[in-house]
Formats: structure tokens, C-alpha cells, sequence
């Protein structure tokens, strides 16, 4: 008895002793002066991995681009992509691996909010260039983020008149229940009572409702001439399907601000339940330019199988990449500073999207937008709006006043 | 008067669905004590088995109640084949090694499938009341809800292989030596449970997102309602998916579903409070 | 020859002596990647030690342990952030899921309430958090001058000073330490407290509670002071770990992170302290090196790994390796060579 026992703390010991020396022993990051390291932090497993997915391979074809053209200050662009499986504590894992190991020199990624204020103080405390190109609520205050992805004020507020003035005045809001859905709801509430409008309800669904009797009821009782859809993810995706099992597909018209936005929910959802659907966002495949049809093309001849789904999601990835590379060559340097200041000149920059430009004052893109109809899963651009500002973020950020701001606002619409 | 029988109609279309996706949870707990985390990933299985085959031509009905059963339950006896059958008795290893196959499953789908497959629509249409329309795959969805309560009742009831099947969960050794295989017994209940949650995702396929993740939405209330309702396979179904989930459909409809929801929630935390073994460790106690 | 008593503590004093040179070495020989990595190590392992602790040596099978966690995180975020100052922020942390915890243990164990639906109500209860939290993305929930954020959480959360002087926030290097010598602490403490004589009805209580009652000891009151210890250190890592992350978001409370934490107890070994600190790090790290290769989906190979490894090792890793190292030391030694340290 007395033997095991001593012979058990023997091995506990010994035990400690090789699990120290098992402790995580770093390889040496092999840095080769001739190469310049660009991080993807995008989802590419978890339940984002479809708008992950996209985004990081457009992200490595821009790379590829890229280095065809010989490369940037004579040296070769070199991706290194991480899956933070969408957990937040990976990203946080990374992004300071990319800033401290890999001496990244600029970061695309981030998908939902969480993720990107998880990543973007540790990229601002490292100095590390990033860039944000996904659509999210706004406020975000920050000189050493370029972001791309579209707020509120720029297609919530071309959407909602649209709509208004195509199907009434009564609107009733469905979102989930979290920080960009309540905030959208807010801003399309705003919107809405600014065009006359009245929102007759808001209802918030946590984001793994699949259940949506109750509410179709509801709606049903309170009779809006629009519903407009703020749901996020795939317990939502359910509403669409009970929506139309009741008949209600062709009784009232749906917007929405996020269908179609990752990409796969036109695919998942059929067309006769989602044709109709308004949206407005800053990129459609259907995009009717010279150069948008060049880059589809493009895609597709680089990704005959697995193409990647074509949305703001992985447009703006490009744009991300090809305005950093512009700013690259045009500063002839890779000191994040000059490059931060090439990008505040005003420069228009000509994208598949169409023209965009980055705002000075709060980092965030100056773009095109479209409204589209959904039909047999195409976009049907309707509508064009050019140059939008971001305007609810230049309410609360000025980096011209305060370059070393470092925090995203709630953008407060009392 | 309308908005009563809608009413009515959900609290009956809220019941069902936990019933639906609490049975096959319920059949593998409630008689072999194993904590089945990748019931989700069996219940998305299903899905995925209706939306290929509906893709490839067969008819909607067929893969919904014969094709969906029938390749979850297959799998689910090689799953109790290959992995289960060394954890009986241990509930805990039961539990981490489920969720690693859960794991497993979603990753599987993901690279094989991918996750932009197309759904399938929902059979038949609306129907009035009044000024409200509900889909008739309500009330499809309560009837089948029935019949599951039904099937397992009268099978574990009134069926010799259910007599069989309880007198081995409850004393393996003496129909062991009865001459009963216990070894095929867990084999086939185990693939029955698992032929459940399938056929439960066949179902609930029409009115969801079919993707990999489905299955995580769903394991939370399952889990609760087949806990709250305690050892019977069948009462204590029945009875948790009723209390639970009529008292939150009503909330839901008094408040909206963020409190239903947390009203599902806080109902099951005073049963277990006031009935520790689940509702039928209590009441009905010597029910199937 | 050592006593009985001598020998165990002769285990523990092994891996405290190795613990306490990991604490001095460490920021000397790595770089401040590699420490920050094991900051986080250290601080997932008070965590795990958590659930180690009231699971082995009480047998009271928590699904809910995240409640804690971000319990005590956002509890030093909120209080931080008034404060000012993050010393007794941290105290409030402990303080507040060691008074959840108790109110829990009362509200289960007074009503006796056993393994898995006890199991269950700690999953509601931390369910019912996640939700609640995950509400309050308005303005209108602060408290004080903290926001609460609800999805995407409370960003810029102050980094913790060493106690009593608000004016010298830790590096790096020093949080490593400072949490690296909380963990020993506790570490030692739950040793202490496991040979003590509540230790030793705790574990009688996990052998057979009813045997236990009747031998007069009031089991409900040593479960919930069990469960009330396991939510003060489950608070303790929470609150350390929103200061290492200078961040802390409702995920902390999710069905996610209490798995991991089973997992890690698990893998590394149920009834063991140690093994679950082997959990955290070998299954952090894999999850790590996991994410940087593309070649098959994470998910295959983290549930493969999680299959085989209770179908292959269900004692888990740490029990299965002191098992390896007996069976070798028997070839080697013969069964009467023996000798201590």
C-alpha cells in the first residue's frame, strides 16, 4: 500500500517533469527578408466557415495577382492564414501571432463584430496594419483599421425609402437578438419614421430560434405592407421556409438587410421562397461594369470548382488587398504610417464594386451601393446610389481630431 | 375567436416539436443511460439524407418517413457497434466520446457536402382561420408527433421485442440467461433511438436551414426536455414537452421569444428543483 | 523511512518545485509571444483545476462551470472599469461567484438533486446567463460606466496591477508570474485541503453519498461548500482571464466553454489535480497547431481525437501515463526494486 502510494507521487513528478519539457517550444518564425507577410484570420471551420471560406480564398488570389505583377517593392507577398474555428479566444491567439511572430504586415480578417473587436486592439497595440471588410453596425474609431465593410447609413437608409415607396408605409422589423441586429433595428426605425413611415413592431429572436409560429401570427394580426428582416444565422434561416409553408410568400413583402449578405442563404434557401426578397448592399455579382465582369470571370477561372461565393463579404477582401498593395507602391515603403497616409489622400480607387474611396476622418470606405430583388438566385440590380457616405460613424469619430482614438462607439440613436 | 385557435394550434405545434426532437434522445437515455451528444448530428443526418434524396428525384414522403429513419438508424447501429457498446455503465465517457463523434459529423458534412446545399421546400400550403393563415405542415408536425408517442408506447407496451427491450435495461443478466442476446437488444434500441432523430430531422427538414450546424440548435432543448422528464421513455416525454413547451410558446406569444425562450429555461430549473429524478421519478413513476 | 503522509506530499511538492521554476524561468528564457501563450495556459488551467477539484474529489458533475467564468469576468470588467483601480475587482470576482455558487449549491443540494440532473440544472443556470447577457447590447444596460455589450462583449478592460498599486499595470511577464504563482497557490491549497478531513468526506461523499449521510456527516452542507470553493476559483480564472484578454464577451458563459472544461478534465484524468492542467495544455496547443494547417477540417480531427482518446485511454491521459510509467518501472525495477526520493 505505503509502496504504490510513493511510488504514485514518483510518477507525478516525473510525469510534471516531461510535461514541462513538452511545454510548447516555438519553431523559429523562418523570416526571409525578401518576403512580406499579409494575415488572413477568417473562419474556415464552425458555423461562419461559409463566409470564411470566400473570403480567404479571394484573399490568396489577390496574393497571387499580386505577386504575377512582380511582387511589391521587389519582394514576394506571402499569405499566412490561420482558422480561428470561430472561437473568439483563437482569434485573439492569432491576431498576436501575427503581430509579434509572424510580423505581419497588414491583416485582413474578422467576420462578426466580436471577432473584430477581439483582434483590432491587439493589431492597434502591435502596430499591425488591418483591415475590416465585412458589413457590420458602425462606430468603429480606430486610425490603424481600414474599414471596408458597409454601416447602416449607407445601405439601411437607401433601403428603407426603396421599399417604403415600392410596398407602403406600415413596416414590421424581425431581428436577432444581438448588437448588430438591435442596432439595425434602431437605425431602420429611424429611417422608416424619417420617411413618413411607421414600424408597427420589433420583434427580437435569440439567434437559435427555429421556431417562428408565433410571430408569423403576429404579423399576420398587425397587417404591415413590409417585413423587414434582421435575422443573422442559420437558426433564422427557418423563417423563411415557415413563412411561405403559411402562404404568406405572395400576402406581404420581405427586405432584408442581411439575406444574401454571406452568400449562402440563396443558395440554402430555395427560389420560390426567397425570390422578392429586397436587399441593398455594396456588391452584387451582377454588378454591371467592365470591371466587375473582368473579376468574375477571373474568379471562376481561378476556382472552376469550390468557387467562392461573390459578396461585399469577399469583394471588399479584394479591395482590401489591391488598395493596400496600391498604397504599397505608391509610398514605396512598408512603414504602416505612410501607408495609412496614402490611403487618407482621397484617392478613388475603380473595383469590381465600383468607385470607392477611403474617408479621412473615419477610416471607413466612401462607396457605391446597390438595391437588388432576388430572382431564381440572382441579384437584380435595381438601383444605384454613388459615393455613400458612412455617416453614422463620422457622427462619433474624427481622426483627423483624434488620431489616437482606439475604441468602437455604439452609436446611440436616442 | 381566430386568434385563439391559431394560439391553440402553436402551443399544440410547440409541444410537438419538442416531442419530435426529444424521442430519440429520450429512447437512448431513457433505457440505456447513455448521454448521446451527437443526437443534434443524427437529427442533421436525417436532414441531409432528405434533401440529397429529394435532389436525386424521390419523392418527398419516401425520404421523409422511410430513407431519413432508415440511414440514421443504420449508422446509428454502427455507431453503437464501433463506439458505444464499450461505454456502458459509464455515463460520463459516454458523453465525451458523443461529442467527439458530434464533432466529427459536422466536419464530415462540411467537407463533403459543403454547407450551401439547397433546401427542400415545404409540402402543401397555408390554411385559413379567419384572417390568419398557418401552414399545414403544422399541423402535419403535431401528427407526427403523435405517432411517435404512439409507435414507442404501444411498441415498448403491448410488443414482445418491448418486453424484451425493458426487462434487459432493467436486468440484463437474468434475460441474459433467459436466452435473450442483450447485445443485439442495445444494438437495436440504440438504432431505433437514433432512426427517431433521423426521421425527426426528415420532418423538421422543410422548415429549417439544412446545414452542418443544424444539429446545435436542437441538443439544448432536447437534452432539457428528456432530463426534466425523467426515467419513462414515453410519460416523461410527453410530459416535459408538454409543460415546457406550452408555457413558453405562450410567453412567446404574451412577450415576444426572447422570454419564452428564457421562460423554457426557468420553467425547467423549478421542475428539476421540486422533482429531482424528473417529472416521472415523481409522478407517474411506474409508467413506460 | 518517509512516512505515508510524507510520500504523498512528496508528489505535490515534485510538481510545485517544477511549477515554481516554470514561474522564475519562464519570462527569462521565452519570448513575449511564448509567454503570453502561457499566461493563457496558466489561466485556463485555475479554470479547469475548478471543475477538477469539485468533480474528482466531491463527485458533483458541473455542466455549467462556465457560469463562473464569465461570471467572474465580467465582474472584474464592470468593477474594473468603475474602480480604477483592479485589486479589489478581483476580490469582487471571487467573492461574487463564491456567493453564486453557494446560493446554486443550495438551490441543488437542498434539494437534492444528483449527478445528471444536477448536471443539467448547472447547464440551465449558465444557459440562462449566456442568454440574459447576450440581451444587453443597448446603451440602457450599463452598470455604472460600463456597458455591458451584450454579443460583442466589454472591449478595453484594464490590465491588472499589482495589488494595492494602482499605478503599475503588469507586463506580460510579471501577469505570467503572478498568475502562475495563484495557480500554484491554489494548487497547493486544494492539496491541503483534499488530505484535510473535509477533503476526506468530500471524497467519501463521491464514493457513496448514502453511506456518508448515515454515518451522521450533513452531506448537503459539504457539497456546497465543494461547489462554493470550485465557483470562487472558477471566478478567480474568469477575472484573470478577461484581464489577459482585455476583453471579455458572453461566449465566456457558453455551452462551448463548459465543454472544453469537461474535456479538459476528462482527457487529462478524472480524480487527478494535475491531469487536468496536462488536459488544457495538450488540447490548447492542438487546437493551435490545428488552425494553422489547411489540409483536412479541424472538426474531423479534434472528434476523432476526442473518440479514440476515451475509447483508448478512458482513465485519461495523466492516469494512463502514471499506468504506463508503473508497468515500465515494474520491467524495469522487477517488483521489489523500490526506491524513494
Amino acid at each position: 500500500m505505503t509502496r504504490d502510494i510513493s511510488r504514485r507521487s514518483m510518477l507525478k513528478g516525473t510525469a510534471a517533469v516531461g510535461a514541462a519539457s513538452a511545454l510548447p517550444m516555438m519553431p523559429f518564425a523562418a523570416e526571409a527578408a525578401d518576403e512580406i507577410i499579409v494575415g488572413g484570420l477568417h473562419d474556415l471551420s464552425g458555423f461562419l466557415d461559409f463566409a470564411g471560406i470566400p473570403m480567404n480564398q479571394i484573399m490568396l488570389m489577390a496574393i497571387e495577382e499580386i505577386n504575377a505583377g512582380g511582387g511589391l517593392l521587389g519582394k514576394k507577398v506571402v499569405g499566412q492564414v490561420y482558422d480561428p474555428q470561430t472561437n473568439m479566444s483563437m482569434y485573439s491567439q492569432y491576431a498576436t501571432q501575427l503581430a509579434l511572430k509572424d510580423k505581419a504586415s497588414v491583416v485582413m480578417g474578422g467576420i462578426t463584430s466580436a471577432s473584430r473587436e477581439t483582434i483590432r486592439p491587439i493589431l492597434h497595440r502591435y502596430k499591425t496594419l488591418y483591415f475590416y471588410n465585412t458589413l457590420y453596425e458602425g462606430g468603429v474609431c480606430d486610425r490603424n483599421e481600414i474599414t471596408l465593410g458597409t454601416t447602416p447609413a449607407q445601405t439601411v437608409e437607401k433601403l428603407v425609402p426603396y421599399t417604403m415607396g415600392l410596398w407602403g408605409k406600415k413596416v414590421y422589423t424581425i431581428a436577432a437578438d444581438y448588437n448588430y441586429g438591435q442596432i439595425t433595428a434602431a437605425w431602420v426605425k429611424r429611417y422608416v419614421e424619417q420617411n413618413g413611415g411607421e414600424v408597427v413592431s420589433t420583434d427580437f429572436f435569440p439567434l437559435d430560434v427555429t421556431n417562428f409560429g408565433p410571430t408569423i401570427s403576429k404579423i399576420q394580426s398587425a397587417k404591415p405592407d413590409m417585413v423587414m428582416s434582421v435575422l443573422v444565422g442559420t437558426g433564422h434561416l427557418g423563417f423563411y421556409n415557415q413563412w411561405a409553408a403559411a402562404g404568406m410568400k405572395n400576402e406581404i413583402p420581405i427586405a432584408s438587410t442581411t439575406f444574401g449578405a454571406g452568400g449562402a442563404e440563396i443558395e440554402i434557401i430555395k427560389p420560390e421562397v426567397a425570390n422578392g426578397i429586397i436587399s441593398c448592399y455594396g456588391y452584387y455579382p451582377s454588378v454591371d461594369t467592365p470591371e466587375n465582369k473582368e473579376w468574375v470571370a477571373k474568379v471562376n477561372k481561378r476556382y472552376p470548382d469550390k468557387t467562392p461565393l461573390l459578396t461585399e463579404l469577399s469583394e471588399f477582401t479584394w479591395e482590401g488587398m489591391m488598395i493596400w498593395a496600391d498604397a504599397v507602391r505608391t509610398a514605396g515603403s512598408l512603414d504602416r504610417m505612410k501607408l495609412i497616409e496614402v490611403m487618407e489622400s482621397g484617392k478613388v480607387y475603380t473595383m469590381p464594386s465600383g468607385q470607392c474611396s477611403i474617408d479621412p476622418i473615419t477610416h471607413h470606405a466612401i462607396r457605391d451601393v446597390y438595391i437588388a430583388d432576388l430572382q431564381d438566385k440572382k441579384f437584380v440590380i435595381k438601383e444605384k446610389f454613388s459615393q455613400v457616405q458612412p455617416a453614422d460613424t463620422q457622427l462619433v469619430c474624427d481622426l483627423k481630431k483624434n488620431p489616437n482614438a482606439n475604441k468602437h462607439y455604439e452609436i446611440s440613436l436616442e | 375567436m381566430d386568434y385563439s385557435l391559431v394560439v391553440a394550434i402553436e402551443l399544440l405545434r410547440a409541444v410537438a416539436g419538442l416531442v419530435l426532437i426529444a424521442t430519440g434522445l429520450a429512447i437512448i437515455f431513457g433505457m440505456m443511460r447513455v448521454i448521446n451528444i451527437a443526437h443534434g448530428e443524427f437529427m442533421m443526418l436525417g436532414g441531409y439524407t432528405v434533401v440529397l434524396t429529394t435532389k436525386l428525384g424521390v419523392n418527398i414522403w419516401v425520404a421523409i418517413l422511410v430513407l431519413a429513419p432508415l440511414a440514421v438508424g443504420l449508422f446509428g447501429i454502427i455507431v453503437e457497434r464501433c463506439i458505444i457498446q464499450h461505454l456502458y455503465g459509464r455515463i460520463i465517457d459516454s458523453l465525451l466520446a458523443t461529442w467527439g463523434l458530434s464533432l466529427f459529423l459536422i466536419g464530415f458534412v462540411t467537407v463533403v457536402f459543403g454547407n450551401t446545399l439547397e433546401g427542400v421546400s415545404t409540402p402543401f400550403g397555408g390554411f385559413a382561420i379567419g384572417q390568419y393563415k398557418i401552414a399545414i405542415y403544422s399541423l402535419f408536425l403535431i401528427l407526427a408527433a403523435a405517432a411517435f408517442i404512439a409507435s414507442v408506447f404501444f411498441a415498448l407496451k403491448y410488443t414482445k421485442s418491448g418486453l424484451i427491450a425493458r426487462a434487459t435495461m432493467q436486468n440484463p443478466d437474468m434475460v441474459e440467461s433467459l436466452g435473450v442476446n442483450s447485445k443485439i437488444v442495445y444494438m437495436t434500441t440504440f438504432g431505433i433511438g437514433a432512426a427517431f432523430s433521423g426521421l425527426a430531422g426528415g420532418l423538421l427538414a422543410p422548415i429549417s436551414g439544412v446545414v452542418p450546424g443544424m444539429g446545435v440548435n436542437f441538443i439544448g432543448q432536447a437534452f432539457i426536455t428528456v432530463v426534466t422528464g425523467g426515467a419513462a421513455v414515453v410519460a416523461g416525454t410527453l410530459s416535459a414537452s408538454s409543460v415546457l413547451g406550452s408555457i413558453s410558446q405562450a410567453v412567446t406569444f404574451a412577450a415576444g421569444p426572447v422570454y419564452g425562450d428564457a421562460t423554457l429555461l426557468f420553467v425547467a430549473l423549478i421542475l428539476l428543483r421540486l422533482l429531482p429524478r424528473g417529472i416521472t421519478g415523481r409522478i407517474f413513476t411506474r409508467s413506460i | 523511512m518517509l512516512s505515508k503522509v510524507s510520500k504523498d506530499w512528496a508528489g505535490a511538492g515534485f510538481v510545485t518545485t517544477i511549477g515554481l521554476a516554470i514561474l522564475i524561468f519562464v519570462p527569462i528564457l521565452f519570448d513575449l509571444f511564448e509567454v503570453l501563450q502561457m499566461t493563457q495556459y496558466v489561466v485556463l488551467s485555475l479554470f479547469a483545476l475548478s471543475l477538477a477539484y469539485i468533480w474528482g474529489y466531491g463527485g458533483i458533475l458541473s455542466f455549467g462551470q462556465a457560469g463562473f467564468f464569465g461570471l467572474g469576468g465580467y465582474t472584474y470588467a464592470v468593477a474594473a472599469i468603475n474602480m480604477g483601480q483592479t485589486t479589489v475587482p478581483f476580490l469582487m470576482a471571487i467573492g461574487l461567484c463564491a456567493l453564486f455558487a453557494a446560493a446554486l449549491g443550495y438551490f441543488m443540494f437542498y434539494g437534492r438533486l444528483n449527478d445528471v440532473y444536477l448536471g443539467v440544472v448547472t447547464l440551465v443556470v449558465t444557459l440562462i446567463l449566456w442568454k440574459l447577457i447576450n440581451h444587453t447590447a443597448g446603451p440602457e444596460y450599463s452598470i455604472g460606466e460600463a456597458r455591458l455589450g451584450g454579443f460583442n462583449g466589454i472591449p478595453s478592460i484594464p490590465i491588472m496591477t499589482l495589488p494595492w498599486q494602482p499605478d503599475m499595470e503588469m507586463e506580460p511577464g510579471q501577469m505570467f508570474q503572478y498568475f502562475m504563482a495563484i495557480l500554484i497557490g491554489v494548487y497547493v491549497l486544494l492539496h491541503v485541503l483534499i488530505k484535510s478531513k473535509f477533503g476526506r468526506v468530500a471524497i467519501s461523499i463521491r464514493e457513496n453519498e448514502v453511506r456518508t449521510g448515515l454515518l451522521g456527516y450533513d452531506v448537503r452542507l459539504y457539497k456546497l461548500g465543494i461547489f462554493t470553493i470550485g465557483g470562487a476559483i472558477g471566478g478567480a480564472a474568469g477575472a484573470m482571464w478577461a484581464t489577459y484578454q482585455t476583453f471579455i464577451d458572453p461566449n465566456s458563459f457558453s455551452l462551448e466553454v463548459s465543454a472544453k472544461c469537461l474535456i479538459w478534465v476528462m482527457a487529462g484524468g478524472v480524480g487527478t489535480l494535475f491531469g487536468p492542467i496536462v488536459g488544457v495544455i495538450g488540447l490548447q496547443y492542438l487546437s493551435l497547431k490545428l488552425g494553422e494547417t489547411d489540409l483536412i477540417n479541424n472538426l474531423i480531427i479534434l472528434g476523432t481525437i476526442l473518440m479514440f482518446l476515451v475509447l483508448l485511454l478512458p482513465k485519461g491521459i495523466f492516469p494512463s501515463f502514471q499506468d504506463l510509467m508503473q508497468w515500465l518501472w515494474r520491467r524495469v525495477g522487477g517488483s521489489g526494486g523500490e526506491r524513494t526520493p
